[in-house]
């Protein structure tokens, strides 16, 4: 059982695995938990499609489980697990978040309101927005 | 701060988004309600907009058009650091100090009131080009940072404490220009104000170097 922080949320898979470094998913789990899916080309997302590095195609999938934190790391974006690896957090590379800041589109965002109420930045689309941040100390 | 101007502008179609960056359980909730905004004001407690925005203190603020597009990339929003000047034994500020603070923020505001009305025909919304060139630098550390400020937060939310500082710690060590990062770790010790001589220590260590950054603007100090 692990936990699994990425941008897209926060998502806790029983059949999960973490071993040292690796994190190994189902292979059906991987894509609604990273967005990659695992397709006879090689990992994908979207458009991009990454082919298993020859003679180390072990690290990365071995029978129905990938080990999403051997691709995190194979494309240089962050990844950090706790101590006993049930919680792992795959993050963004700073290339893919400086890209995506380039090109000045406002990235969109989920958050609560004080009563937990989800509200999103693309709600108010059509509107000049001031997003401000503040802290209460 | 901003319900004044909100209610002044929200007739031109504009919205405040104001976005607690706490992360300690009960903190914003008093200050909000307090407050009774009516613009929209949410909690991000895993700094999800830091990740995103590459912010690094507050306050903070982006500004966003109707079509999505960042106008004016994450800069300080209108404050100007006075405290630093301030005597820390009777907390006076003083005058020439207060009257800069006071400058400061009328001038972001009017900036905004004529963003607001004027859209991109205003002085102060930037053109693509200049956007990019006020964007806020984005590292493997930052980026390291904050995904270990997540995780320390996760942790301390499911009651792993101890571990969950540890990352914050570490966080801290990779992004020191962070002083959201800084600040949830110095929360999570819960010293009260006994974190106060800690901050000030910090800021006293950055010298010549604002905590505030200077906001590329007419007018701002």
């Amino acid at each position: 059982m692990v936990t699994v922080l990425t941008e897209s949320g926060e998502r806790t898979l029983p059949d999960g695995e973490s071993s040292g470094d690796a994190l190994w998913l189902p292979a059906r789990e991987v894509e609604a938990a990273t967005g990659w899916a695992l397709k006879p080309q090689g990992l994908c997302k979207g458009e991009v499609c990454v082919p298993l590095p020859p003679g180390r195609e072990q690290e990365f999938v071995r029978g129905p489980r990938v080990n999403v934190a051997a691709l995190w790391r194979h494309l240089g974006q962050p990844v950090v697990r706790s101590d006993r690896g049930h919680a792992w957090v795959l993050a963004a590379s700073a290339g893919d978040r400086a890209t995506a800041l380039r090109s000045l589109e406002a990235p969109d965002f989920t958050l609560p309101d004080v009563s937990g109420r989800l509200h999103s930045l693309s709600e108010h689309r059509g509107k000049k927005v001031l997003l401000v941040t503040w802290a209460s100390w | 701060m901003w319900q004044e101007l909100y209610e002044e502008l929200a007739g031109f179609g504009f919205m405040v988004i104001a976005v607690a960056m706490d992360s300690r359980e009960g903190d914003p909730l008093p200050w909000i309600e307090a407050a009774r905004p009516t613009y929209v004001t949410l909690i991000d407690r895993e700094h999800r907009l830091a990740e995103l925005y590459g912010l690094v203190n507050v306050p903070q603020a982006i500004w966003i058009d109707e079509q999505g597009r960042i106008v004016r990339p994450a800069e300080t929003a209108g404050v100007y650091e006075g405290f630093r000047k301030m005597n820390r034994t009777t907390r006076e500020m003083p005058e020439q100090v207060a009257q800069t603070m006071a400058a400061a923020r009328s001038t972001y505001l009017d900036a905004i009131r004529d963003w607001v009305r004027r859209g991109a025909q205003s002085q102060y919304a930037f053109s693509p080009d200049r956007a990019r060139a006020h964007l806020p630098a984005v590292t493997e550390d930052t980026q390291m940072a904050q995904a270990m400020f997540r995780l320390g937060q996760f942790l301390i939310r499911t009651g792993e404490r101890e571990e969950g500082d540890r990352w914050l710690a570490e966080a801290s060590r990779r992004h020191p220009d962070s002083w959201c990062i800084w600040r949830q770790r110095a929360g999570v010790n819960d010293q009260g104000l006994a974190a106060l001589p800690e901050f000030w220590q910090r800021v006293d260590a950055l010298g010549e170097k604002r905590y505030y950054a200077r906001v590329d603007m007419n007018g701002m100090p």
